[in-house]
């Protein structure tokens, strides 16, 4: 890292890839991998989230990590993010939940209202 | 001009179908009729997700979010809403787990009062990817101190915000920096608490967690401020997941060149070592944390000197915990003038908290300081579950104190929370009910800072063990007129005598409950009555004839024998054999086993 | 042997005491550190056996007693117990046949007491050995064990 500069280029192509449009990924599925969310079995979900777009042979769906967003009472919390939509995130998952959500919401484009907790924008 | 209102109205399949396109004419048209075209823009989107609720309408900047919303209701929602600025409630979404309406498409209530700076990043970037850190303008603080500005310029910054240490004391973190700086030596270091001990504090582990990068960069730029090219985090061993994004982060750091020799091509070389505790809750102490980062016991010693003047193998350190080197980023992009503006006149900023205990929403909370004590715990905690009501709430862990619901509306900062008996402290927030015990709870504070205390100084290891002698008394219903003064002499004397933080504020939970529950205690003495039914000594059982429906079964779960009475007969509970566990009130399927305290 | 294998990774600066300590006990199956450990990692670090020994037995998460394959740690601080850690407590005691410090007959679990895992929102909470598990119930609880009893875990 020389400078500023190289580092504002840096930034530039990094929120680049970070946006949905330049992979291949219609929709990008955000498990939050904090001490809490793994203790209130967030590996589960994620484990099941790839396992389930594994099987289903989703090409197009990825499924990444973050940190805490410091609601533990809706631990294990999962963002779906698609490109122009609002972030849909649900809380309070289990495997049999993140079943329904691939197949009612990833595959079909319906998201689940009953595991809703909020919708941002990006 | 820009438009001061966004709707945006959902234009997918599924809402289209359910007429949304309809409700966008019927917008415009009425926007057009109260002529506010220039102020309000509606776009079309596609689709939002939620079809079932469709079609939906999403309201920026006010967040609101509508279901179902038919032609006939934009009317409704175009005089009230953007005319007049009250939002039609009957059309909001309403939360299918808490059944409350959501204000803000953002989130539930949680997030409303919310002011995020140290937690921006968390849960919203991935930890383990330093592209996203820099997407969202990392390491750009580093580089502006290094390559536009002197150490300094940075300190006047980190002056002008106003940033105080978020670990507890509340020391000016400029100051600490400067005494570090003004020392006159070759060697000299930067350490990070992460020692989060405090029972109910978890913000610097989620800081770690979910964005350990900013953590880096505060501390490099605390280096190059004081002069020191080597620092160390020290971690506690509970933290496993945080010590390994954390190892993850640093060597990201050094393989692009934001750690290591000449960073940003200055002379300014640093470099970072994780350093992993062992369980030992005094380690968060400055001076013991400084014995075990050398690999010694960690037990304190006294001060001065200052780990300033004297830290790490007996050189200047500086040494702040997680959430202050979180702030000195956003202070040198956004400069010291604004983080100034947040906050009250003593305590700038936001301040991380964390919500546990008998409270709906449990989790991390980032205010500003100035928030009420209410606020922090009604708006964004929830207040109490269904059919209880807070009577208390512990501030700052086992060295804080309780707060009771007529101060809530204390405004939080450092000195109000000192002046209440409590303390900033670490920022735990512990929410108790009508369940809980004041005694007990003192009780069980104490029984953690004795099994705690590093047994260097006579005051903590010989006198909170006679105050928990006193506390287990009371408890137990052998409590004695007396009892009350001696824990407060006691409790004084440790105090004032103590050697470190550990000693000095381990009697706090116990003269603070002491002040406002004075009446638990004395009920426990006199009455030998607990009013929340927890000292097991103080409780008996006795079964209500009318409910009982004479089934066997707690005379079956009784370990003592000591219930008469069979299929048929009504049951009853003889006294001098019962011992109290509780088992009959728990297997009663009629609720009839009473449980009493103080009664006779 | 594994202890000299672990001393190898190491510079021989007293500051890596700790993480030597930590590394040997990891490296035990029955998760502690022996005497001799001791002695050697003293010979090592050119320091008193006193000062090795004196910080082996200052933090809790270092032990000198053998323990079981997995160390159960119950978290126990305020917030825990508020939400129910006792009675917890009470089920791990009854499902293992031990009681805090001890460790089961077959090796495979020890229990502990710890202060705060700093997990709050999710109590009460446990770890076992680097696992967190929160929001605990008797029935998730049978079942974290049952899966650890049959090394699914």
């Amino acid at each position: 890292m020389k400078n500023l500069e190289e580092l504002r280029k840096l930034r530039e192509k990094a929120q680049k890839e970070i946006q949905l449009r330049s992979k291949d990924a219609r929709i990008k599925v955000v498990v939050g991998m904090g001490t809490s969310g793994i203790a209130a079995g967030a590996r589960e979900v994620l484990k099941t989230f790839i396992n389930e777009i594994n099987q289903k042979n989703l090409t197009d769906v990825i499924v990444t990590q973050t940190g805490e967003k410091g609601m533990s009472s809706m631990e294990p919390i999962v963002e779906i993010h698609e490109e122009k939509k609002p972030v849909i995130v649900y809380g309070d998952m289990n495997p049999s939940k993140v079943k329904k959500v691939v197949e009612e919401h990833i595959v079909n484009g319906k998201a689940v209202d009953d595991y809703l907790i909020s919708m941002e924008e990006k | 001009m820009a438009h001061r209102m966004n709707v945006l109205v959902c234009s997918g399949a599924s809402c289209i179908s359910n007429n949304s396109l309809k409700v966008k004419e019927a917008l415009l048209a009425e926007i057009e009729r109260l002529d506010l075209k220039r102020e309000i823009k509606v776009i079309e989107t596609g689709c939002m997700g939620p079809c079932q609720l469709g079609p939906v309408l999403l309201v920026y900047p006010d967040e609101t979010l509508y279901k179902k919303v038919q032609v006939a209701d934009v009317r409704e929602i175009v005089e009230q809403h953007f005319l007049k600025g009250r939002p039609v409630e009957r059309l909001m979404y309403k939360s299918p787990l808490t059944d409350e309406l959501v204000h803000k498409s953002r989130d539930v209530d949680y997030f409303k009062k919310q002011y995020k700076i140290v937690l921006a990043n968390c849960g919203s970037i991935d930890p383990e990817s330093l592209d996203e850190y820099i997407a969202v303008g990392g390491y750009e603080a580093l580089g502006k101190a290094l390559t536009e500005m002197n150490p300094d310029s940075v300190l006047d910054e980190i002056k002008i915000s106003g940033l105080r240490g978020r670990g507890g004391g509340g020391f000016p973190t400029h100051l600490k920096w400067m005494f570090t700086k003004n020392e006159k030596s070759k060697e000299k270091y930067v350490i990070c608490n992460a020692d989060e001990g405090d029972p109910g504090a978890f913000m610097d582990r989620s800081v770690i967690e979910g964005d350990p990068h900013t953590l880096i960069e505060g501390m490099a730029i605390a280096g190059y401020v004081v002069g020191a090219s080597k620092g160390y985090i020290y971690v506690r061993a509970e933290y496993p997941l945080a010590i390994e994004r954390l190892e993850k982060a640093i060597a990201q750091a050094k393989e692009t060149g934001f750690l290591g020799e000449n960073i940003f091509q200055t002379d300014f070389s640093f470099d970072l070592e994780v350093r992993v505790g062992a369980g030992a809750f005094v380690c968060g102490e400055e001076t013991a944390l400084i014995h075990s980062i050398e690999g010694k016991r960690g037990t304190p010693r006294p001060r001065p000197p200052y780990p300033s003047a004297s830290g790490v193998w007996g050189k200047p350190t500086v040494l702040n915990n997680v959430e202050t080197y979180a702030n000195v980023r956003h202070i040198i992009l956004n400069g010291g003038a604004w983080m100034a503006k947040i906050g009250t006149e003593t305590s700038k900023g936001t301040k991380v908290f964390a919500l546990s205990g008998t409270i709906k929403n449990t989790g991390l909370a980032e205010v500003p300081m100035g928030t009420t004590i209410r606020e922090l715990i009604y708006d964004i905690g929830g207040g109490a579950p269904e059919g209880h009501e807070i009577k208390a709430v512990q501030l700052g862990g086992p060295s804080g104190g309780c707060v009771t619901p007529e101060y809530f509306d204390t405004p939080i900062d450092y000195e109000s929370l000192t002046a209440l008996g409590a303390m900033m402290g670490s920022g735990g927030v512990i929410a108790m009910d009508e369940t809980a015990c004041m005694v007990n709870t003192a009780k069980f504070f104490l029984d953690f800072t004795c099994f705690e205390s590093c047994g260097k100084c006579v005051p903590c290891r010989v006198g909170l063990k006679q105050m928990y002698g006193i506390l287990d008394k009371i408890t137990k219903g052998e409590g004695e007129e007396e009892d009350i003064e001696a824990l407060e002499t006691l409790g004084k004397t440790i105090k004032a005598t103590a050697l470190c933080g550990l000693g000095q504020t381990a009697p706090n939970p116990v003269l603070s409950t002491i002040k406002f529950f004075r009446h638990e205690y004395e009920e426990h003495i006199f009455e030998k009555k607990c009013r929340a039914l927890v000292c097991k000594d103080l409780i008996s059982y006795e079964i209500n004839k009318d409910a009982c429906k004479a089934c066997t079964l707690c005379a079956q779960k009784c370990p003592v024998d000591a219930i008469k009475g069979e299929r048929g007969v009504v049951h009853e509970i003889q006294q001098e054999k019962c011992i109290s566990c509780g088992n009959c009130y728990d297997v009663c399927p009629f609720g009839a086993v009473m449980r009493l305290s103080g009664e006779n | 042997m594994k202890r000299k294998e672990i001393l190898r990774k190491y510079e021989a600066r007293p500051d890596n005491l700790l993480y030597i300590l930590h590394d040997i006990q990891d490296a035990s199956p029955y998760n502690y550190v022996t005497e001799e450990d001791m002695e050697e990692i003293a010979d090592f670090l050119d320091l008193p056996y006193s000062k090795v020994y004196g910080t082996a037995t200052f933090y809790s998460m270092i032990s000198q007693k053998p323990r079981g394959k997995h160390v159960i740690r119950l978290c126990d601080s305020p917030p825990c117990h508020l939400m129910g850690s006792e009675s917890i407590l009470d089920l791990l005691r009854d499902e293992l046949g031990i009681d805090v410090g001890q460790t089961t007959p077959d090796m495979l679990f020890t229990l502990e007491i710890t202060s705060c895992l700093g997990v709050c929102g999710v109590a009460p909470a446990m770890m076992i050995d680097e696992e967190v598990y929160g929001n605990l119930n008797p029935k998730k609880l049978r079942k974290i064990i049952k899966d650890y009893r049959e090394g699914i875990i």
